[in-house]
């Protein structure tokens, strides 16, 4: 197979991008087509899958194959598509509403089944494309149109979530960090299997700010903590906070008063430690980690398990005949 | 009579109707199965009715727990389980008193004396025992004390505990096999091969199975009473025994293999409709993906996303599931994907009668979708008819790019048939060729461009070069399958959406009459009373009464024919398993003033009660 140079501009659909000005989404898309031309998937062979809210235009605006499916069942979708066809790359796309609301069920039993699939979440934490109701990300206390007193929902922890529906990857990263972002979708490429990725976004017509502790100039080295597999967990505008554990949970020190060896190491594949980091933050108004939680490839994908099936049936009973399938319980003849 | 059993010819009968009646633990469904398998393979022709409880196990000797298995047998094309049993095996109270009523006048019950106790007989409701008060004198009565027999049987056999009495149900067959001359042999071999890893339980099944025989063959009670229904005379052929929901599953994946595509089901398990899925995942060697999800909308919707990858797909489910479906049955008929939905009917609404059959799904199938939204609907009309009508589905839903629902119910489903099995090789062949080359001028790929006879879209899968495309639910411009507002377009595109559907009428087999005599009454149905219709319409005529009969197979669109058919008779009956629904499309459509039979009683027409109406209108 001959290798195709891409440009980003390849994976630019002719459909003019309909999200408001200064949306978050504007950023991710970059990011996404950027990485697509840069990462050796032919075209033809990708497919974004979404269901509905502003995130889910995104297939639109791809010049791949999509599909824009019905609200909350990308993941389902998306889990016929890989498992049909697992010689593509299908990617699918969702907001925190389409994702954790009515499609919560789907993602995460995508999760556990380690589908072949790139699930991209845009958390915005509120309901855009229906002019902002509050979300199962937004915060207790909300404000919105359908919460004139204040939400009283108590929301998600998304990677919490992911992690405790079996997800062999788990990642989040940020609109306004494009290269983070650009190496968080490759990494979720390069993983076997469902990958969950979190994206905070900005929605700046009904939720500005949501992440501006992460965002603002003046705030957001103090706030970001990048995991980092292997290495120390250390942040701070001159990496003066750790992260050790303690009481059995992650939590927050001054560096210099603890011992250097207290300093929690990294380990993407230590399940007890990816939990307990995202409990760190609840809600990105903090310290917050961003980065892989956990990622694991002992677990056979999904599609892969349906496929070796499927070539043992053929192997043992060969290919199968439907004259004698139909007088395999036994015949008789009348003459 | 004087004559010893040995020189004494079995008296043959035309026709005989056994119900197996008891508890659901007491085996009856596969005491019934193994008698048909024997009578077919003696060659009668055959129609059977299960019934059971929708709880796998309902507290044991109570009148909810009575699972029964009906099977008539005859040496003519019969068509129905029949409407009144001749003999009647009661394991236990509750199976006599839940079925004494359906056995004909002076017909026979067989008796597991055994279970008519004081505890049993207050939990079926009796004060008296109907054995001692006189209560059974206008039947023919043959006591078994069963138990006892089958604990003898099995002595040497190595069984304990439970599993001496768990093979009642053989004693009750082995009797049933001498009373009407059924061969052993089919039932002993089954046996084996079922119970091949534990030579002790094949061991005591086959003892007792004898001792029942034997128990015919040597007691006075019953010496007389040998009789034999003699060989069908079918129409020549290879020939199966069939139950519908097998029949679905090989249709499907011949439909599969005649458009040369990966078949691909998802479904939720849901009664009566599982089977479908167990039968379909144990098919892989023929590229045959079943997905088990996590619930009916994921079902369909990994059956869309197979679709867009280029497989059959197909999703199965019963009448909750399919509301659950609908909106992404929407989102498959907008996209213009081909997809099979399967609905096997039960009686509803909201849970309803899970194991129970009813047509009740007809008009939801016709409008259960929000928007404009008409589909293709197929139905089946009997075990035997749902491979074909599967076949025609698959046809339809691949030439047209349309999902088409496919009705089959719960007689269908778990009934079973002689089925005179296609030729070899005779598969049609309609293979499916995808898009390979762009479609537009200007060098792109134009997913709503559409083939000018069937209105049909090209499928493009992913992973062609040149033709990378989106899809969705919202409403695409026509051509260019870009998301369009525009209010021309979306009129254009609803109409050309039904316009795509009602031109298939001209593509379907028109409707044929049944008509020897010139009648001017048609019966018309559809679905599951095919069988029955048919019954009730050979009586009438044998009254010496002119009638005429049709069935339909395709309820969206209709025959084009069917309108120029209704409109030459001066009256039309429609019985229908529900409260009047094709009746309802039937006077929309052609305005015909069609007279309806109805009924929602957990079961199929008697043949009588179509037989009675039919008189009441000529």
């Amino acid at each position: 197979m001959t290798t195709i140079e891409y440009t980003r501009g390849d994976f630019q659909s002719d459909q003019e991008v309909r999200w408001c000005p200064g949306c978050g989404d504007y950023t991710i898309l970059a990011s996404v087509q950027k990485f697509m031309a840069a990462s050796g998937i032919r075209k033809e062979n990708a497919v974004f899958v979404s269901g509905i809210g502003c995130a889910a235009r995104f297939p639109y605006y791809m010049a791949t194959y999509g599909m824009h499916s019905i609200h909350g069942r990308a993941p389902a979708v998306a889990t016929g598509l890989a498992t049909a066809r697992p010689d593509l790359s299908v990617w699918v796309v969702g907001g925190d509403g389409d994702m954790m609301s009515i499609g919560g069920n789907h993602l995460i039993h995508a999760l556990r089944r380690n589908v072949n699939l790139k699930i991209l979440m845009f958390n915005n934490q509120i309901y855009g494309l229906t002019k902002g109701q509050y979300s199962p990300t937004s915060e207790v206390g909300k404000t919105t149109k359908s919460s004139p007193m204040g939400s009283i929902d108590y929301p998600f922890n998304p990677m919490s979530l992911a992690l405790g529906a079996e997800a062999t990857f788990v990642a989040r990263t940020l609109d306004m960090d494009p290269k983070h972002t650009g190496e968080m979708l490759e990494a979720a490429y390069a993983h076997k299997g469902s990958a969950f990725v979190e994206i905070y976004q900005n929605c700046n017509v009904f939720n500005d700010k949501a992440f501006i502790a992460l965002t603002s100039k003046d705030d957001r080295d103090s706030n970001r903590i990048y995991l980092e597999h292997g290495k120390p967990i250390r942040f701070g505008q001159d990496m003066e906070k750790a992260v050790v554990m303690h009481n059995g949970e992650a939590t927050i020190v001054d560096a210099a008063a603890v011992d250097e060896t207290a300093i929690l190491i990294h380990d993407q594949t230590n399940m007890s430690m990816a939990f307990a980091l995202s409990r760190l933050s609840h809600s990105p108004t903090g310290p917050t980690p961003l980065g892989i939680f956990r990622s694991v490839d002992e677990r056979g994908t999904y599609d892969d398990g349906v496929n070796a099936q499927l070539a043992k049936a053929k192997s043992t009973k060969g290919d199968g005949n439907i004259d004698d399938l139909i007088r395999s319980l036994g015949t008789w003849t009348v003459g | 009579m004087s004559t010893t059993i040995e020189d004494t010819e079995p008296e043959a009968l035309d026709k005989v109707i056994i119900r197996f009646a008891g508890d659901s633990g007491d085996g009856m469904q596969l005491a019934g199965n193994r008698f048909t398998d024997a009578s077919a393979a003696f060659g009668n022709d055959l129609a059977t009715f299960p019934s059971f409880p929708a709880e796998i196990r309902a507290p044991a000797g109570t009148l909810p727990g009575v699972s029964s298995f009906q099977v008539q047998i005859a040496d003519f094309d019969i068509l129905t389980a029949g409407d009144e049993p001749d003999v009647l095996v009661a394991m236990n109270p509750a199976a006599l008193k839940s079925n004494l009523a359906d056995l004909r006048p002076m017909g026979t019950i067989v008796i597991n004396t055994e279970a008519f106790e004081e505890r049993n007989l207050a939990k079926a409701g009796y004060t008296e025992n109907p054995l001692t008060d006189g209560s059974l004198n206008a039947y023919k009565v043959i006591e078994v004390p069963m138990e006892s027999l089958t604990k003898e049987a099995v002595k040497d056999t190595g069984v304990s505990g439970r599993d001496v009495l768990r093979s009642k149900n053989m004693f009750a067959l082995g009797l049933m096999a001498w009373l009407y001359s059924r061969p052993l042999e089919p039932t002993v071999d089954w046996i084996n091969a079922k119970f091949g890893r534990k030579p002790e339980v094949a061991e005591a099944n086959i003892a007792t199975l004898k001792a029942g025989y034997n128990f015919g063959f040597t007691t006075e009670a019953t010496k007389n009473s040998a009789v034999t229904v003699k060989p069908a005379k079918l129409p020549p052929g290879e020939y199966t025994t069939i139950s519908g929901n097998l029949s679905l599953a090989w249709g499907l994946i011949a439909g599969a293999k005649a458009a040369n595509l990966p078949l691909f089901y998802g479904s939720y398990p849901i009664t009566p409709a599982s089977d479908i899925l167990h039968e379909l995942s144990r098919h892989k060697n023929f590229g045959v993906r079943t997905f088990q999800a996590e619930d009916e909308i994921a079902a369909i919707s990994a059956s869309i996303g197979a679709a867009f990858g280029g497989h059959l797909a197909v999703t199965g489910t019963s009448g909750p599931g399919l509301a659950l479906k609908s909106e992404a049955l929407s989102l498959a008929m907008m996209t213009e994907l081909p997809l099979i939905v399967i609905n096997v009917q039960r009686g509803g609404p909201s849970t309803g009668l899970p194991t129970k059959p009813e047509q009740s799904d007809l008009l939801f199938a016709m409008y259960g979708r929000h928007g404009e939204s008409p589909l293709p609907i197929v139905a089946a009309s009997s075990p035997s008819d749902a491979y074909e009508s599967a076949i025609e589905a698959v046809r339809i839903a691949l030439k047209y790019m349309t999902p088409v629902i496919l009705l089959s119910d719960n007689s269908v489903a778990t009934g079973s048939e002689p089925w005179r099995l296609p030729e070899r090789d005779s598969l049609p062949d309609f293979r499916v060729t995808f898009a390979t080359k762009p479609n537009s001028p200007d060098g792109e790929f134009m997913p709503y461009v559409r083939d000018p006879l069937t209105f049909a879209r090209q499928w493009a899968v992913p992973g062609t070069p040149g033709l990378e495309h989106r899809i969705g639910g919202l409403e695409k411009e026509e051509v260019s399958g870009n998301v369009s507002y525009n209010s021309d377009n979306h009129q254009l595109m609803t109409d050309t959406r039904a316009w795509k559907v009602a031109n298939i009428a001209n593509d379907i087999t028109p409707v044929a009459v049944d008509d020897p005599d010139g009648a001017s009454t048609l019966v018309l149905g559809w679905g599951s009373t095919l069988p029955v219709i048919k019954a009730a319409v050979r009586r009438v005529r044998n009254e010496g009464h002119p009638i005429a009969h049709a069935h339909l197979r395709h309820l969206n669109p209709f025959p084009a024919n069917l309108g120029e058919v209704l409109k030459s008779y001066d009256n039309v009956l429609i019985p229908e398993l529900n409260t009047g629904q094709l009746i309802r499309l039937i006077r929309a459509e052609y305005l015909v003033d069609a007279v309806g039979l109805n009924k929602v009683s957990a079961l199929p027409f008697k043949v009588t009660e179509i037989e009675a109406k039919l008189l009441e209108m000529i």
